[in-house]
């Protein structure tokens, strides 16, 4: 069987288990009506309530900063305005963090998954000394949680001279051993005949690693990349830590300066966390399908 | 490319078939060509270098550098590196600041985690019910966990603004008096983990309606034909259908939640009073307000070791069932 046909049956097998899937719904619950109106209401308000602090934010930030400082009101009585966002926009170096933090997400997501993937490969498809060890070691960082090294580490970046810089905020993210055992263990799936075929026909690890168990494994890379996006792209600790030059910060270290330094300018704060919102809020429409398939697939699923 | 499980022949001049099926290991159809295993060899270390030297210099030096720095006087300002002995984790132990901090970690978590589990539950559950408009539900409850934390600290603060936030408007409207959501000592650690809750349970939500969705089909078509209705198929096969994946999210969460730092640094910077401040924000404090480093690395350490022993007892045995 070739790559393409290979895909083309796995490709099939998903589409079988939706379809399946779509039908099993139906069985989960009674045909009875009133359990489905009873289920839709339920639904209708757990979602109206976790959507309203997002849509009183942004009512508030279209708001004459005189009326957000007034008991709260669903509708604007001063009149819609753009004020806030201007003033943010012009005020506040919102732009240069979220130009900071795209960068930084975006380091730290293509280095995160490659190395990750590479480790992942010398787990699953070769043989070396010491490996059995350095797995060992892999699963017991997992369970080292990062936050408490923030002293050390900011002393090694002081060392190193990386305070202030990208390299110091990207680096130490870069390391994610729960993510090679994702990857490694939908590596260890790939049929190993594939492999020895290639291998036979003379390509080298480069090229197996490159041709073919990485495109073979391109849903379970974006769903890692996706994972590890957010969550540098969210991440707060480090960065706030590791910088001090707001030339340098991110989205979020900058974002909780500008709260202190406007204090109650509430129309202003609600017009910055939308634009901060936004960018995520996009990258989740178009990709939900493939987020939520992602948790499947990562194997987080539990199965 | 063709694949054959047969035409495998080994080429001459290569390692022995002895060496290889020595070699492979359980679970790979491996030992069939000794010269790929060679090759295998020499490139596992090139491809496992880059993420060993980044954990190395990322992960496992800071720990051994930490563990040093946790028994000596270091501070931020580079005065002082002499070895001190226990001097720091005895201070950490009679420090009734550690106490409290750790207690307050310790709160948060319990009072999280519950929710976080059952809310997610009733959420996907609700949602795995096959009614129109997936799209939006799962939209609705993930969307916040895609908001960073100062933005949820942001809008949090103007829900719970006193007189003119939402939640006191809403209540003044009910005849009810304000509530010091954020700043009445006995109350501001609910009021986080309430926002900690609606930024975060989409996650888990994801994590359930996956794991729904992996749920054989069959076994709902067999017990409707044997005539059980939608309460007896959500207890009968439901529900024990996912207690793995329980075990599995509780874990993670409880994990998640003892590291808390963010949403209440940026809502109450620990306060009113202290009463929200957690281990994490008085390592922080003590490293990087008060410079001492040493001393701030021991409380580190002292707070590893409770994450360490919980999970060598929680984790150890998910992993065996899963």
């Amino acid at each position: 069987m070739s790559v393409a046909e290979l895909v083309a049956v796995r490709r099939a097998r998903a589409l079988q288990t939706r379809a399946e899937n779509r039908a099993l719904t139906k069985l989960t619950i009674g045909p009875s009506r009133w359990v489905r109106a009873a289920t839709l209401t339920a639904l209708v308000v757990l979602a109206a309530l976790w959507l309203l602090p997002v849509v009183w934010g942004a009512i508030t930030s279209f708001k004459h900063e005189a009326e957000a400082a007034l008991p709260a009101s669903w509708w604007p009585s001063m009149g819609w305005t753009l004020d806030a966002y201007q003033q943010v926009l012009s005020n506040s170096d919102l732009l240069i963090w979220m130009w900071n933090s795209l960068v930084v997400a975006v380091l730290v997501t293509i280095l995160t998954v490659l190395i990750s993937a590479m480790a992942a490969f010398a787990f699953s498809q070769t043989l070396f000394k010491g490996r059995g060890l350095l797995q060992w070691l892999t699963i017991a960082a997992i369970m080292m949680p990062g936050q408490i090294l923030i002293v050390p580490l900011f002393r090694q970046m002081q060392a190193l001279g990386l305070v202030d810089t990208f390299a110091g905020i990207v680096l130490p993210q870069i390391v994610a051993p729960v993510m090679v055992f994702i990857l490694k263990r939908f590596f260890d799936a790939i049929p190993q005949e594939l492999l020895d075929a290639a291998r036979i026909d003379g390509a080298g690890s480069w090229r197996l690693f490159w041709t073919i168990v990485l495109p073979l494994s391109r849903s379970i890379l974006v769903a890692v990349a996706i994972f590890v996006f957010i969550g540098a792209w969210n991440n707060f600790l480090w960065p706030f830590i590791v910088t001090t030059d707001p030339q340098f910060m991110t989205l979020p270290v900058g974002l909780s300066t500008v709260k202190n330094a406007y204090g109650v300018q509430y129309a202003q704060n609600m017009a910055s966390a939308m634009i901060a919102a936004l960018p995520l809020l996009l990258v989740f429409m178009l990709f939900q399908r493939r987020i939520v398939q992602g948790v499947a697939t990562t194997g987080m699923g539990g199965q | 490319m063709t694949v054959s499980n047969t035409g495998v022949t080994a080429p001459p001049g290569q390692a022995p078939a002895a060496r290889s099926a020595a070699t492979s290991r359980p679970g790979t159809r491996a030992g069939t060509a000794g010269k790929s295993l060679r090759e295998r060899d020499r490139s596992g270390y090139l491809f496992v270098a880059p993420f060993a030297i980044a954990t190395g210099l990322f992960l496992v030096w800071p720990t051994i550098s930490g563990l040093w720095m946790s028994f000596t006087n270091q501070s931020l300002t580079g005065t002082g590196s002499e070895f001190i002995g226990f001097a720091n984790y005895a201070e950490a132990f009679s420090d009734p600041q550690v106490w409290q901090t750790l207690w307050h970690t310790v709160w948060f978590t319990i009072l999280s985690t519950v929710p976080l589990v059952v809310v997610a539950l009733v959420m996907a559950l609700l949602v795995h019910t096959g009614l129109p408009g997936q799209w939006v539900w799962r939209m609705s409850f993930f969307a916040p966990y895609l908001l960073t934390s100062a933005v949820v600290s942001g809008l949090s603060a103007w829900l719970f603004q006193p007189d003119i936030g939402l939640l006191d408007t809403w209540l003044a409207a009910l005849g009810l008096g304000p509530v010091g959501w954020i700043t009445d000592e006995n109350v501001a650690m609910f009021s986080i983990a309430l926002v900690t809750v609606w930024w975060t349970v989409g996650f888990n939500f994801l994590l359930y309606l996956a794991a729904l969705q992996g749920i054989p089909a069959q076994q709902y078509e067999a017990a409707t034909i044997d005539g059980a209705g939608g309460w007896r198929r959500l207890f009968s096969i439901t529900l024990p259908q996912l207690k793995t994946i329980t075990g599995v999210i509780v874990v993670l969460q409880l994990l998640a939640s003892l590291k808390v730092f963010d949403q209440i640094y940026l809502l109450t910077k620990g306060g009113p009073n202290g009463s929200t401040r957690p281990i994490l924000e008085y390592v922080y404090d003590i490293g990087f307000t008060n410079y001492r480093l040493g001393y701030a690395s021991a409380i580190s350490y002292v707070f590893f070791a409770l994450i360490l022993v919980f999970t060598l007892v929680r984790l150890m045995p998910t992993r065996k069932e899963a």
